[in-house]
């Protein structure tokens, strides 16, 4: 019996962490789509969506409840499986970088012997992260990059021009700027010497720069305009150009299906803010927080793991703000944009650092 | 235990996804039971501790390759697959490559079952990545340098084989292409887009 509770005790432990940070992901990209509605309003002179709940807050899952029981219609000549399974494919693959995001700092000073059966034997850390994998920036990378199967295939499954052309659009974009974008996070990696996210966070701390944004302006400018074009938003929302084709690849796609497209983007959009705050700003970092409470306390991991979300929601904002402001781009100008521009400028970038790094040895 | 129960998941799949890949009359539906054949050897990599390989074996081939094929079906819409009758003797060479193919693997097997046991290498740097990295750049140095020249030339063969020129004719064309371009700058071209 005991031996059971104590192999049970970590996949119950990983369970309830995997269900934690799933809610708060899911929650904050509820909330970021009514924050779109309300700050895209107050751009354009309205109140935006205030009638559900005080101030519109249950907005959300009102939007919810709607997309559940509407009316799923399927067309008569689609590709029925890819049809089926490329909604499944663009979420999935949205919320899988999850399990490496760093939360917060590991919390260390807690004894864990009160807990029965021996369970808090040598524990000595609690790690706010559900998986250490040693190549966690490739792997966001990687997993994001499969994504891009979900709105090809929704496009080719649909049998309408729109979605084909929309999906060939996205794909198109796609696999362009993340070479850019690779190559934007390129600096960063040798900087830090790592491609673990929370080593690359311990990188900034003990750097003389605290933050990456500094040394790496370029590359944080390179990767935050790249990151714009991944998750097809404005000014590179050509895939769902609605004067142009619709609404892109997701034309054909009614009630829970286009929910699950709906909240893969901005799961997409909160996986590249991720990034940019763990890889440029520091992650959970605070300068001058460890004067003032103690590393690896509770209170000092609950601070950071807000400033992190803090950190992570001024880039959702701005992404907000920037499809309230600027136009979009035609098709050419971003290919040529893309290949042309961002991508010699990453590779100068990285070119430069591996100078410096090598002469300075950092 | 429970990494055996997880070992034979992924390798069904991988090997499900094979012999449908193999076996699917549409292209794309072969596609993308090659891209889930790509994700299940990564999972198994994962499980044998080469994380590295792993995440590049899902950002480069399912992530990067695989799209562009996929890209391509799409484009060309292409119809079922036909079998040709000319190509018949095939079946007989595949046939016997599929059995010099099973010999093999049961020799391996075989091998691997008499041969005196070795302790595992318990070295926890191997396949890190700044293990990897350091070999690459150290050990096999000459033969990274190798394929880099041997992807370059791809590129420039790549290039080249897409605008069709007579050997002659390759100066004349770069300098037309050098002309051409540089009005482009002035009137806008909508070729690119789709």
């Amino acid at each position: 019996m005991e031996s059971a509770i104590k192999t049970a005790f970590p996949f119950v432990i990983y369970t309830v962490g995997a269900l934690i940070a799933f809610q708060m992901v899911l929650m904050i990209v509820a909330y970021t789509v009514l924050a779109e509605r309300k700050v895209l309003g107050w751009i354009q002179g309205r109140i935006g969506p205030n009638r559900v709940g005080p101030w519109g807050v249950l907005q959300p899952f009102a939007d919810l409840l709607k997309f559940i029981f509407k009316e799923d219609l399927v067309p008569d000549k689609s590709t029925k499986f890819v049809y089926f399974l490329a909604p499944l494919v663009a979420l999935t693959c949205a919320l899988l970088p999850m399990v490496v995001y760093p939360f917060g700092p590991a919390i260390t000073t807690v004894d864990w012997s009160f807990l029965p059966y021996g369970l808090g034997d040598g524990v000595r850390a609690l790690p706010l992260t559900l998986a250490q994998i040693d190549v966690g920036v490739l792997f966001v990378l990687g997993i994001t990059s499969v994504g891009v199967y979900g709105i090809a295939l929704a496009g080719w499954s649909s049998n309408s021009k729109y979605s084909l052309m929309g999906g060939l659009r996205s794909s198109a974009q796609m696999i362009s700027y993340e070479l850019a974008m690779g190559a934007s996070i390129l600096g960063v990696v040798m900087l830090a010497g790592s491609l673990d996210l929370n080593s690359i966070i311990y990188a900034q701390i003990r750097s003389p720069w605290r933050w990456y944004i500094i040394p790496q302006f370029i590359g944080f400018v390179i990767f935050l305009i790249a990151a714009f074009a991944e998750t097809n938003r404005v000014p590179f929302d050509l895939p769902e150009a609605e004067t142009e084709l619709v609404a892109g690849f997701h034309t054909e796609y009614s009630a829970l299906k286009f929910a699950l497209f709906f909240m893969a983007e901005y799961v997409n959009m909160f996986t590249v803010s991720v990034m940019c705050t763990v890889l440029f700003l520091g992650g959970w970092y605070v300068p001058g927080l460890g004067r003032i409470l103690e590393p690896g306390s509770i209170p000092y991991a609950l601070v950071s793991h807000f400033a992190f979300i803090g950190k992570i929601c001024a880039f959702l904002f701005f992404y907000i703000w920037v499809r309230g402001t600027l136009p979009r781009f035609r098709f050419d100008q971003l290919m040529n944009f893309g290949w042309k521009f961002l991508l010699p400028l990453a590779i100068l970038n990285t070119i430069v650092t591996i100078v410096v790094v090598y002469f300075l040895n950092i | 235990m429970a990494s055996t129960v997880l070992f034979f998941l992924f390798a069904g799949f991988a090997i499900a996804c094979a012999v449908s890949m193999v076996y699917h009359k549409n292209p794309l539906y072969s596609a993308i039971s090659l891209v889930g054949v790509f994700i299940a050897l990564s999972c198994i990599y994962v499980m044998l501790a080469a994380p590295f390989i792993a995440a590049v074996q899902v950002l480069i081939y399912a992530g990067a390759i695989m799209v562009l094929v996929i890209f391509v079906i799409m484009l060309l819409n292409l119809d079922e697959d036909r079998p040709l009758n000319r190509l018949r003797y095939l079946y007989a060479v595949g046939g016997g490559l599929g059995l010099i193919l099973l010999v093999q693997t049961f020799f391996i097997f075989y091998a691997v079952m008499r041969a005196p046991k070795q302790a595992v290498n318990t070295d926890v740097t191997a396949g890190k990545t700044l293990s990897i990295g350091q070999a690459m750049y150290t050990e096999y140095l000459l033969p990274v340098e190798i394929v880099g020249v041997l992807l370059l030339m791809a590129i420039i063969g790549g290039v080249i084989l897409v605008r069709r020129l007579e050997p002659g004719e390759l100066r004349l064309v770069i300098n037309k292409e050098l002309e051409r371009r540089h009005e482009e700058d002035e009137i806008d071209d909508y070729r690119v887009s789709f």
